[in-house]
């Protein structure tokens, strides 16, 4: 079984220059899994396309299924792995939308299935840039979201996923998301890991139950009556809350191969900090940039960068900020709640529910790839400073870098 | 996780319940009684069906069984009483009757 605790002995690194789609593309013929139906869509197109030609050199053994929509890739996937074959595909924006229904279904039969997202604006306008509107959308699926900074982060975190989402305490599917463009197609240094240590950690699927077990049969997905539809819900819901322990066992042992430590999210310079900024993927990038600036200013200024979107870590992002005066809630999406982003609103009802009454104001910022510079992040810090120290009224939904 | 899934009813806590709700067995329809929802009920004279076996394959829940060649008597624990039955038997050996009885 996967779900044990493995011993893992620190690994040779190899050092590489690769794209984020490159890099989880190389993760993915580390791991081999069993099956892979995908659609191309951009801006995830090269990581369907870099695994057929792994396939097609004889690099690895996946049965590739080119479908003619996301929604044949999510149902595939969900049909492969109800089968017992460890699935995955990969997708981005429109793409994303067009698997909703299955991607209830993946979660619901609680298949864990792993989704390499690259993340893209969902229309309209149409656009092929990153923002996160497109996971953000689907964030109520019952998925798991881990978010990444970089090509290194996407690597790691796609070798630690099937160990979350196959562990028996959790059931259920992961999305591993990246920035279109910015990380999915940006060159940037990587470690990478060899591939024995790779397969060994990742280990075999040996599911419990599945349908091509002559002798046991099963049902997976039936109609469930009134009586039946609750229960069903907080039980998935469990599983869901079991995976923030998983994630933390996955990333130590992730950490004694690798080196590289993860959590539910990254503190930077956050411990003596007055000003926070929370936010999530490439852009902690730009933000860490901006902080050590303002720290060589002499600011108190930190970014925490969340990792783990869902489960969502309430008590423990809230217990980070504890000490802080103020916090920027950075989203990269849009809702339309006319109140908050995504993150703005669960970060808040966080701080709420424990007692927190720091200044927390949501900015919208990337939208369709717009730019985020240090320059943004160091007048959003300002503008917490401002707020706090000058008593100068902040706004609690503002736009970063928005005309008029 | 395996569980024999005649375990499991309306008072099961949700910790009891399989894990999606996978059903561990085969043929499980059968536990099923459709049949409680009928408003009409279909009739089988025995004396005027000639065996011709038109009617079980017409039947959508599979209610009218056959052995050894013959069909038997209507399985009214799966039967919905839609009437098809009624309608193709050419020797009017199966009548509809209002209600749940036959
Ligand atoms: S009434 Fe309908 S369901 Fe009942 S036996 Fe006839 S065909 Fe089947
Ligand atoms: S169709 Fe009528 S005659 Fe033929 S087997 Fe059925 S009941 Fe008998």
């Amino acid at each position: 079984m996967t779900n044990e605790k493995k011993m893992s002995t620190p690994a040779a690194p190899i050092p590489e220059r690769m794209s984020g789609n490159e890099a989880v593309a190389f993760a993915i013929r580390q791991v081999n899994p069993d099956v892979m139906p995908a659609f191309p869509i951009t801006p995830s197109t090269e990581i369907p396309q870099m695994v057929s030609s792994y396939i097609a050199n004889g690099l690895m053994d996946t049965e590739f299924i080119p479908v003619e929509s996301e929604h044949s890739a999510m149902s595939a996937a969900v049909g492969a792995e109800s089968a017992g074959a460890r699935s995955m595909t990969a997708t981005s924006s429109a793409g994303l939308a067009l698997m909703w229904e299955e991607l209830l279904l993946a979660a619901s039969n609680r298949l864990p299935i792993v989704l390499t997202l690259v993340n893209r604006t969902l229309s309209g306008p149409i656009n092929i840039n990153c923002d996160h509107t497109d996971s953000m959308g689907a964030r109520d699926t019952g998925w798991i979201q881990i978010y990444a900074e970089n090509n290194q982060e996407v690597y790691d975190n796609y070798i630690q996923a099937y160990r979350i989402a196959e562990h028996r305490d959790v059931r259920l599917p992961v999305m591993i998301c990246q920035d279109g463009f910015i990380t999915s197609h940006g060159v940037q240094n990587i470690s990478l890991l060899p591939d024995q240590p790779v397969k060994d950690f990742v280990g075999t699927y040996a599911p419990e139950e599945y349908l091509l077990n002559p002798g046991k049969p099963v049902a997976v997905g039936p109609y469930a009556v009134t009586d039946y539809v609750m229960e069903a819900r907080k039980a998935q819901r469990e599983a869901m809350e079991n995976a923030k322990q998983v994630i933390l066992d996955v990333a130590d042992e992730f950490a004694a191969l690798s080196g590289r430590q993860y959590g539910l999210f990254e503190e930077y310079r956050t411990a003596d900090a007055d000003y926070v900024m929370l936010i999530i993927g490439s852009a902690a990038g730009t933000a860490k940039e901006a902080v050590d600036e303002l720290r060589g200013q002499g600011k108190k200024v930190g970014v925490l960068k969340l990792r783990v979107f869902r489960p969502f870590p309430e008590k423990e992002i809230a217990e980070a900020l504890a000490n802080c005066r103020a916090v920027a809630i950075m989203d990269r999406s849009e809702n339309y709640s006319g109140q908050a982003g995504a993150l703005g609103s669960e970060v808040t009802a966080g701080l709420y529910r424990q007692h927190s009454d720091i200044l927390a104001v949501n900015y919208i910022y990337g939208l369709g790839g717009r730019d985020f510079t240090t320059e943004d992040a160091a007048a959003v810090f300002e503008e917490l400073r401002e707020g706090v120290e000058e008593g100068r009224p902040v706004g609690q939904y503002r736009y970063v870098g928005l005309r008029g | 996780m395996r569980t024999d899934i005649t375990k499991i009813n309306e008072k099961t806590p949700y910790q009891d319940l399989t894990e999606g709700l996978m059903v561990f067995a085969g043929g499980t329809a059968k536990l099923f009684k459709t049949g409680e929802w009928r408003n009409n009920t279909p009739v089988w004279d025995s004396e005027k069906c000639r065996q011709c076996l038109l009617c079980t394959p017409c039947c959508p829940d599979s209610s009218i069984p056959v052995m050894s060649g013959r069909r038997g008597n209507f399985d009214y624990d799966h039967c919905k009483g839609c009437g098809i039955c009624a309608n193709v038997c050419p020797f009017g050996a199966i009548t509809m009757k209002e209600g749940m009885e036959p």
